[in-house]
């Protein structure tokens, strides 16, 4: 069986992604990940996950482009900056 | 004290070295790998050890006559490529070693102390993985004869005071006493002197020299 392992680096910080170990069981599967990923001390905590609990999704489509869903969509920037030169400031005026 | 000291970092040193054996021909690769580290960690312990009792702690690991050396029976033997007899000393030792570490760790010198409870911490994980091993071969047939093998060399490592508690935990015999006396420290096995031979061989090619 295959196992994901997720480490956290310190107190506080999020759980990433660190690689995996194939063990028979669950035991198994801490005791190396323990070895794989903790004794350097590089470790405050892992988390150790069968693969098969796993839910993966890789389907986003965006066929029509709506990219005002997203973030990015539109370059605030760019239009702040063009705004503030109409009206003769700069961002450093304030 | 010192003696006891001394005999805990031999049977470190020359496990740790039986152990790492391994490195590289374990049965999987994951195991390979915790395996190594497991014996690592027991070469890192004895190396804590020697230097409690010396300023030199490379001559007293490396620069002794093979009769000199305290380890017990138990770790000299060289049990390559047999995975269940190495499992099962694995399990009885970790069991032994747990014992003598625990009185180690209320000594009143507290520089013992402190290492004895730095050296449990590490040896937790080695008793899991012990543990692990010893739930999963359970009852295959060939782990059970190497158990019962071995079980001799696991009481006669432990001062006679702390053998009772090793024989309540397991749940067996009391081996005879003329068997007892034939696997104590002080005896030195049949495998003994190769691995001696081999431990120190880079050491005696240029006595001396610095490293």
């Amino acid at each position: 069986m295959i196992f994901e392992v997720f480490r956290r680096e310190r107190k506080g910080q999020a759980f990433e992604h660190a690689g995996s170990v194939a063990a028979p069981d669950l035991a198994f599967a801490e005791a190396y990940a323990h070895e794989q990923y903790g004794r350097r001390g590089e470790s405050a905590a892992l988390w150790v996950v069968p693969r098969d609990a796993i839910h993966e999704i890789d389907d986003f489509p965006d066929e029509l482009g709506r990219n005002y869903h997203r973030v990015d969509g539109y370059s605030l920037k760019v239009k702040l900056a063009e705004a503030r030169e109409r009206a003769g400031t700069t961002a450093g005026d304030r | 004290m010192q003696e006891r000291l001394l005999a805990i970092a031999d049977d470190e040193l020359v496990l740790g070295w039986r152990n790492s054996e391994w490195t590289g021909i374990a049965p999987v690769l994951e195991e390979d790998v915790a395996f190594s580290s497991i014996a690592q960690n027991e070469i890192g312990h004895a190396r804590a050890l020697y230097q409690l009792l010396s300023d030199d702690a490379d001559a007293l690991a490396l620069d002794r006559a093979p009769e000199e050396y305290r380890c017990a029976p138990l770790v000299q033997l060289r049990l390559v490529p047999d995975w269940a007899r190495t499992i099962a000393r694995h399990v009885l030792y970790e069991a032994a070693d747990e014992l003598r570490i625990e009185r180690l760790k209320s000594s009143d010198d507290r520089a013992v102390a402190g290492l004895a409870a730095k050296i449990d911490r590490e040896e937790v994980y080695h008793r899991l993985h012990a543990q692990m091993w010893a739930d999963r071969l359970r009852n295959e047939p060939r782990y059970r004869e190497a158990l019962d093998e071995l079980w001799p060399y696991a009481v006669a490592m432990l001062d006679h005071d702390q053998r009772p508690e090793l024989v309540a935990r397991f749940d067996r015999h009391v081996p005879s006493n003329t068997v007892l006396r034939s696997l104590e420290r002080g005896v030195l096995v049949e495998d003994w002197p190769a691995l001696w031979d081999e431990m120190t061989m880079v050491r005696r090619s240029v006595a001396g020299a610095t490293w």
